[in-house]
């Protein structure tokens, strides 16, 4: 494994298939009554989140938590990027504090990449979102939510989405969920497509090794599974289409569109989700919809890569420990 | 006063020579001339150049002069080969009225180091809504001939009319910071396949071109002339060739990191790339060496752009923009014109030093190596290799995006009007 995980271009297959894998142990633990290994026991955690986010923050927390290690929460909220230093400052003062990890959200694409390769700080970075970047967590979540459903919970365990077809719907142009999942299901051998209106695909896109559609409807009928991606009402202001109805009529999802997709396919959404516009309540609230599991998977995923990173070395590792347990 | 021989320089590349200065003077130039009470310079093997005028330097003084002052900037200029460069109106306060601009060029002349012609700003506070004096600060001391919102361009169609028309009645130029302001907010980077996949704001080439159109058709419409500062991108050559053509009075310069450097360094995220215009890519950049070599794009200039290392030592969108240049450029230009075979020194004393003293008319400046003329000269080592260190730099910032960086060339000598400022490399 690597040291810092920045982005998901950076996962090999076997990388990210071992993510998984453990993600699959991990995701054992939850089922038990005491939900806790002491894996990261007396390893120091800082969550240094200069963008709001409770959901990632809580998701790690979690994780973090259930690896027994002790967790330092530091809300940077706001005027960090107006003031440069603020970044190197605080993760300096982290550094001294002994922390062992740091788990980084920011606004400015590329600072958990600035912070693991500029010498600032030894410590090991995961990025839990940066600016319109990389959230490389919420890819693996997805994939494992992906696995599970169209592969199988045991039938999965080794196993890649090669040929699966996955639809990303929605501002491309400004999601970091859509970058690093187009990264990492490519190199587990999906095929992506993204689907959008043109003014919401960044120019450039014709390098990423997936396909481009401004036509929902067409994409459907061939789509193993179909994600959502949040939308930003601001957008509206800014031209990049007319109107929210409009929108919603060109690349929605309602119960009509969801018919046109294959019997075993789902719909999938990283939340929080706006109902109405993007997603109709009715494919929101129906089983074929994961946005619930992804957020349950985002704790297993999340353990993985810190036990990966941070306890992944150390001869008693955490998937012996979940064995060993068991067999007890 | 001090006679100095160069014996045995290529003077612009071409016929070896003995050049005598005297006082401020070139007294002779020919060959086995006496050295009788003179400093004697051993220039074998090297190539002597009109001295550098550099049309778009950022001194930071007035306001920033933690990142550089005049003294600083204008020894920085010196160690570079240059013996003028115009500062750009940028500073706090704004360089907009006849005060400003008399404060920086007075502070240019107690420098010592090179002569500071200081650009006035074309719009009050570089706001770009009502022009600022332009006639006032052309007849101050200080004698401004070019005029520039840098930084900011001068969007409103009808206020660089305004200031194109205006510039005429004693013959100023304006130079446009060519961006249209719309297509390029929150813009980052070069806009294309990297910021696609690094996810920062693009800053898109039609952002300039469309602006260089605009203005080159408005230049014709009222007869001025105008000039495209650090063009960049190959469409820009496109239409300022057309331009050209067309006989409308432009001129455009190009920086040496725009003929070197491209986007993919931003993959580092390393601020030091970070620059405005941005880094654009490989196939702008072959573009930009044939303009400068073929004459459509005029000059080199610097764009120095100096910040303190706080301001560069953080994540990318929070960063100031711009690179220091004045150390570096005669060497990248060497690398990118002069190796590559697409420029002759003959060439690169026109790009350097008489078109930029021609556009900005700076007088004494930009004019032949021969007797009677200012003894303005830069000498240069074009065997020497060396790696770039900033702490080497006479310059108050190390913002460069060369540190490391193997480059050719070195200044041994730059003299400003006959007194030598750079000797062996260092310093005078």
């Amino acid at each position: 494994m690597m040291r810092h995980l920045i982005s998901a271009a950076d996962l090999t297959r076997d990388d990210a298939v071992q993510i998984l894998d453990t993600a699959e142990e991990m995701a054992r633990v939850a089922d038990r009554p005491i939900k806790k290994l002491p894996t990261l026991r007396g390893r120091t955690i800082c969550n240094l989140f200069f963008e709001d986010s409770t959901r990632t923050r809580i998701s790690f927390e979690a994780a973090e938590k259930r690896l027994s290690a002790d967790v330092i929460n530091f809300a940077a909220k706001g005027s960090s990027v107006s003031k440069g230093e603020s970044l190197k400052d605080t993760a300096q003062t982290l550094e001294a504090m002994g922390v062992d990890a740091v788990v980084i959200r920011h606004g400015a694409s590329g600072a958990p990449f600035r912070l693991a390769t500029s010498g600032w700080i030894d410590a090991p970075v995961i990025n839990a979102g940066d600016g319109t970047h990389q959230h490389p967590t919420q890819a693996l979540l997805d994939a494992f939510t992906m696995r599970r459903r169209l592969v199988g919970r045991d039938a999965g365990l080794g196993q890649d989405l090669a040929g699966k077809r996955i639809t990303l719907v929605g501002d491309v142009l400004h999601s970091r969920v859509a970058r690093s999942n187009v990264d990492l299901l490519h190199t587990l051998g999906a095929e992506v497509t993204l689907v959008a209106p043109p003014t919401l695909v960044p120019v450039g896109v014709e390098t990423w090794p997936c396909e481009v559609s401004y036509d929902l409807d067409r994409v459907l009928p061939k789509s193993d599974a179909v994600m959502m991606l949040r939308v930003q009402r601001e957008r509206m202001n800014a031209a990049f289409f007319p109107t929210e109805r409009e929108y919603s009529r060109r690349y929605g999802l309602d119960g009509e569109r969801m018919a046109k997709m294959p019997e075993h396919a789902i719909v999938m959404h990283p939340g929080p989700m706006v109902r109405g516009m993007e997603i109709t309540a009715e494919v929101a609230d129906s089983d074929r919809c994961t946005a619930v599991e992804q957020v349950a998977n985002g704790v297993s995923v999340r353990m993985a890569v810190l036990y990966l990173l941070l306890g992944g070395n150390d001869s008693d590792s955490a998937v012996t420990h979940t064995r060993t347990e068991e067999n007890k | 006063m001090s006679k100095t021989l160069i014996r045995g320089a290529q003077v612009l590349g071409g016929d070896v020579q003995d050049v005598l200065i005297d006082g401020e003077t070139i007294a002779e130039v020919g060959t086995g001339l006496s050295a009788e009470g003179a400093t004697v310079i051993e220039a074998d093997g090297q190539i002597l150049l009109p001295g550098l005028v550099d049309l778009h330097t950022h001194l930071r003084e007035p306001g920033r002069e933690d990142s550089e002052t005049v003294l600083t900037g204008t020894r920085a200029a010196a160690s570079g080969g240059f013996t003028a460069v115009f500062a750009m109106a940028n500073t706090h306060p704004v360089a907009d009225t006849a005060g400003v601009v008399e404060q920086v060029y007075r502070l240019g002349k107690e420098s010592g180091y090179c002569d500071v012609q200081p650009i006035g700003a074309v719009t009050v506070g570089l706001e770009g809504k009502k022009l600022a004096e332009l006639g006032a600060m052309h007849d101050s001391a200080a004698g401004v001939t070019v005029f520039s919102d840098d930084g900011k361009c001068v969007d409103d169609a009808v206020i660089m009319r305004r200031a194109l028309e205006y510039v005429k009645a004693f013959g100023g130029v304006v130079a446009q910071h060519a961006q249209e302001p719309r297509l390029t907010e929150g813009a980052q980077m070069n806009e294309g396949v990297v910021s696609a996949e690094l996810g920062l704001g693009g800053w898109p080439a039609v952002a300039e071109e469309s602006i260089i159109a605009r203005d080159v058709l408005l230049a014709e419409h009222v007869g001025s002339r105008v000039h495209i500062c650090h063009l960049s991108t190959a469409g820009s050559v496109e239409i300022v060739r057309w331009a050209k053509s067309r006989g409308i009075d432009v001129t455009a310069e190009v920086t040496p990191h725009h003929l070197l450097l491209t986007d993919e360094l931003v993959r580092s995220y390393n601020p030091v790339y970070k620059v405005n215009p941005p880094l654009r890519t490989e196939k702008d950049v072959l573009a930009l060496r044939e303009a400068l070599a073929d004459g459509t794009i005029d000059i080199v200039a610097t764009d120095h752009a100096p910040h303190p290392h706080e301001d560069k030592d953080c994540e990318w969108a929070a960063a100031a923009m711009g690179m220091v240049g004045l150390e570096t450029a005669l060497s990248v230009v060497q690398q990118t014109m002069v190796e590559t075979g697409l420029l002759d020194w003959a060439g690169v004393a026109d790009r350097m030093s008489f078109a930029p003293a021609r556009i900005g008319r700076a007088t004494g400046h930009g004019r032949p190596v021969s007797a009677g003329e200012p003894a303005n000269l830069t000498l240069v080592d074009p065997a020497y290799r060396g790696v770039v260190d900033p702490a080497d730099f006479a310059s108050r910032s190390r913002n460069t995006p060369y540190e490391g960086r193997e480059l050719p060339g070195r200044v041994t000598h730059t003299f400003l009007r006959g007194r030598a400022t750079v000797v062996d490399g260092k310093l005078a």
